[in-house]
């Protein structure tokens, strides 16, 4: 009760505050302030920048985690980080960088460039990418917030309920993991919806399904997988969560339940989710390879048809994750069957890239640099996968360092470096400002020699038979060399993420001089100016081609506009996203702590702003013609 | 080509861009709750015998009462198509009567499922008391409170409908509410087979 009356005296004073009944020159001050801007922004470049930031941090958080891990395992019987400690920095690791880390980078990228590449002037629904924003964000604070209230969540980032129920883990630790992916996950889902209606209903005149870019058409199917997948992962929260806080027994032996219906749930989610993040790198690889090699992408239609067909797979292998759960040999030989059948799609696109190269004008600029890093690293990742996917054989790696090894190798050497490739990338884009060339080759460097220094040994000693997850090991001569190498590796990757990090300061620094086409582009965001304007197309274009914006330059035409010059209607800015994610922050808080009363004002307060909002009659703003020319003008000089 | 024009103007629901997105997405959105929905069936399927010594499902069920709280969810299936012919007439009155009737309908099978459930815990069929218990409260009260906020929704919708009339903003609402009932009423007929008829009969 003390906290319901505490949050509703709290609730007050910011309405009061909001509402100018307190200071109205404060409420100015806010209100015309870069945080307020941000905060209630719906603009698609704005959400991808704040979704590209939060990505970092949490990036380095979960970087900082696996420093840690490293540290402890430098040593046989290390004391450094031991028990439940090394449990919780473990499973947070997991849990940031694919949840916290990678889908933020992603969306980053997604939000700033599609709309941007079909030529359209923002999504279909910017009030839900901002929910969907504010929701991830204060999803993933409240996962955090468990390193201070209570401990961190300590089963794994697969959270196997053998680990996670109330009587393996009784903490709270759990339940930040339940109720923080959950309100992350809803997030997701919207932005899922948001971006597949945005591809389908919004691709400028012209703009065929055969004629988006590769990035667009990866996030298209990104989408796909996210909207089926996710929902699985919603149940199995929701199940767990009802386990854990209202004595439900879905997973309780003694009761009747079964811990593998968790296992199945969880990765009917996990293992589309793997696509889910390493997709968009595809994406990002194509558009980066064919740039820099000043070529049309090879094979163009085969890749959207080895997309597809990876999408469509990804759906199909979940069980290639349960191999030794015992569901039988005929169980396991069809799920392997499937698993090693993405290996001729994703071998399809690799080839692609390579053959894109072959004979082209080649230009290793940094995200060149990073994507010819990605082929090899990848591929590996990728061999080892059809190693594991063999039952027999599975039966070995299982829970080894080496699956370790393989799932980094795609995750990082895929996933991760396709991202820092698509940052350097895009990065005039979002801001106006290129990173440094020479500092990228000091992020580059470092970064993928420390990365295999670091994971290559680990295929090794798993196959010595270092059980992963454990915080210790034996004594054993060729266990401590290797990991010893495995640690020495993390300072390379330190190293470069540092330089990163430097670079951005450094490139914040500078004036905002960006050309609206640094790279010789060949799609349509290069076509307007770096940042672009809030309306990104004065006029929509009218598509002809694949790569229309190359071609126009090579003709020597200016891309033809589809419509007159006329006014651009743009939605307002809202504060309702932030509001609603802040109350569902406070209901899951509220579950968490066992408050019930504030759990259920929390979602009573998010069921009444979604009313507000329907009755809210918001026709937008529009912009007139001539201040469009203006500030055209303006880009220019 | 006359036409045409005449549906486009029918369909007031798709004749903005805002609109063709509205009913895209949701779309979307139902194919990711079904998703859910069949998440949860199967969770049900895999732990409906682990009544762990409590009422099975033939000792629980009663058909009857589940017939007729399935009459009266797709009745009012066909009675939101009814609104959303009016919508397509612009007949603003019919709008608000029929989605009246839908909502009245729904809040009808929303007490007979409450009352279900009273009933089945004294029995000593809960929540808690089995993974039975659990998959099957999970799996029909997500779909009442499916219900339940449909209720709320589609009730905002009559207020705004009666206070805006058929605008191009408040079509898409209405039209897109409907799809949602719809897909309620369809997870209720998978529910009525293998929750009630397979407990029943299977």
């Amino acid at each position: 009760m003390g906290t319901l009356i505490i949050v509703t005296v709290a609730l007050l004073f910011l309405t009061a505050i909001l509402t100018g009944g307190y200071n109205q020159r404060f409420l100015d001050q806010v209100k015309n302030s870069v945080v307020w801007d941000y905060i209630t922004t719906v603009d698609h470049k704005k959400i991808g920048i704040l979704y590209f930031i939060s990505g970092l941090v949490f990036f380095v958080i979960g970087g900082i985690e696996a420093l840690l891990i490293r540290i402890q395992l430098v040593a046989p019987g290390n004391d450094f980080l031991i028990g439940d400690a090394y449990n919780q920095v473990l499973t947070m690791h997991g849990t940031t960088m694919i949840f916290l880390a990678a889908m933020p980078l992603i969306f980053g990228l997604m939000n700033v460039v599609v709309p941007l590449q079909i030529g359209a002037r923002d999504v279909a629904f910017p009030f839900l990418n901002a929910l969907g924003y504010w929701l991830f964000s204060f999803g993933g604070i409240l996962l955090n917030l468990s390193w201070f209230f209570g401990g961190a969540p300590d089963a794994g980032w697969t959270s196997y309920t053998s680990l996670a129920l109330n009587e393996f883990s009784p903490g709270p630790g759990v339940d930040y993991y339940v109720l923080g992916l959950q309100i992350t996950g809803i997030g997701t889902l919207m932005s899922a919806v948001n971006f597949a209606v945005t591809i389908i209903n919004m691709r400028a005149p012209g703009m065929t399904f055969l004629r988006m870019p590769m990035f667009t058409w990866t996030t298209l199917v990104t989408s796909a997988l996210l909207l089926f997948a996710m929902p699985a992962l919603t149940v199995g929260l929701l199940l767990l969560m009802f386990d854990r806080l209202f004595g439900a027994n879905f997973f309780d032996h003694a009761m009747g339940g079964s811990h593998v219906i968790w296992q199945h749930l969880f990765w009917i989610f996990g293992h589309p989710e793997v696509y889910i993040v390493i997709m968009p790198a595809f994406g990002i690889m194509s558009e980066v390879i064919s740039t820099f090699s000043k070529k049309r992408l090879f094979g163009y239609n085969s890749m959207v048809f080895a997309v597809a067909l990876i999408g469509f797979l990804g759906f199909m292998v979940w069980v290639h994750h349960m191999y030794t759960v015992g569901l039988g040999p005929v169980s396991n030989s069809v799920f392997a069957i499937a698993t090693m059948t993405i290996a001729v799609p994703t071998g399809i696109k690799v080839f692609n890239w390579l053959f894109t190269m072959w004979g082209g004008e080649l230009d290793f600029k940094t995200p060149m640099l990073f994507a010819v890093g990605f082929i090899p690293t990848f591929v590996m990742g990728g061999m080892t996968g059809v190693m594991v996917a063999l039952p027999p054989a599975d039966f070995q790696y299982q829970d080894t360092y080496f699956v370790v090894a393989h799932f980094h190798y795609t995750m990082v050497g895929g996933t991760v470096i396709g991202l820092f490739a698509g940052a350097y990338y895009w990065w005039p884009k979002m801001f106006g400002r290129k990173l440094d060339e020479r500092l990228g080759k000091w992020h580059f460097w470092p970064f993928i020699i420390g990365f295999h220094l670091t994971f290559f040994p680990q295929h090794f000693l798993g196959l010595f038979g270092m059980p992963r997850r454990v915080f210790t090991y034996n004594d054993v001569p060729i266990l401590q060399t290797l990991n010893i190498i495995s640690t020495i590796g993390v300072i390379g990757m330190t190293i470069g993420t540092l330089a990163f990090m430097y670079n951005i300061i450094q490139s914040f620094r500078r004036k905002a001089d960006a050309p609206a086409d640094p790279w010789n582009g060949r799609t349509l965001e290069w076509a307007i100016p770096s940042p672009p304007p809030a309306y990104n197309f004065k006029q929509l274009p009218l598509i002809r081609a694949y790569d229309q914006f190359w071609i126009s330059k090579q003709t020597g035409k200016e891309i033809e506009p589809s419509e007159p010059l006329g006014e651009i209607h743009m939605p307002s800015p809202t504060y309702l996203p932030f509001l609603m994610s802040l109350a569902m922050f406070i209901s899951g808080f509220g579950f968490i702590t066992r408050g019930y009363e504030m759990g259920a004002l929390g979602l009573i307060l998010f069921f009444i702003v979604m009313f507000i909002r329907s009755y809210e009659h918001d026709p937008g703003y529009h912009i007139q013609p001539d201040e469009l020319t203006g500030v055209e003008k303006e880009a220019k000089a | 080509m006359e036409s045409q024009a005449e549906t486009a103007t029918e369909h007031l629901e798709s004749s903005t861009l805002e609109g063709k997105n509205k009913i895209l997405g949701f779309w979307l959105f139902l194919a990711a709750e079904t998703v859910l929905f069949a998440c949860l069936i199967g969770t049900y399927l895999a732990l409906r015998g682990q009544n762990m010594g409590g009422p099975t499902t033939q000792d629980l069920f009663d058909l009857g009462l589940v017939a007729v709280a399935t009459g009266l969810l797709l009745t009012s299936s066909l009675t939101s198509v009814f609104a959303v012919n009016a919508l397509n007439q612009k007949k603003q009155k019919g709008v608000q009567f029929w989605l009246g009737v839908t909502v009245l309908l729904g809040l009808a099978f929303l007490i007979l499922e409450i009352y279900e459930f009273v009933h089945y815990t004294s029995m000593g069929h809960t929540f808690v008391s089995s993974a039975f218990g659990s998959s099957f409260y999970t799996l029909v009260g997500t779909h009442g409170a499916h219900v339940t906020f449909g209720l709320f929704w589609i009730t905002g919708l009559i207020i705004q409908v009666a206070r805006r009339g058929i605008t191009k903003e408040t079509a898409p609402k209405v039209f897109v509410s409907t799809l949602y009932w719809h897909f309620i009423d369809v997870v209720w007929v998978f529910i009525f087979t293998l929750v009630y008829l397979l407990g029943k009969v299977g």
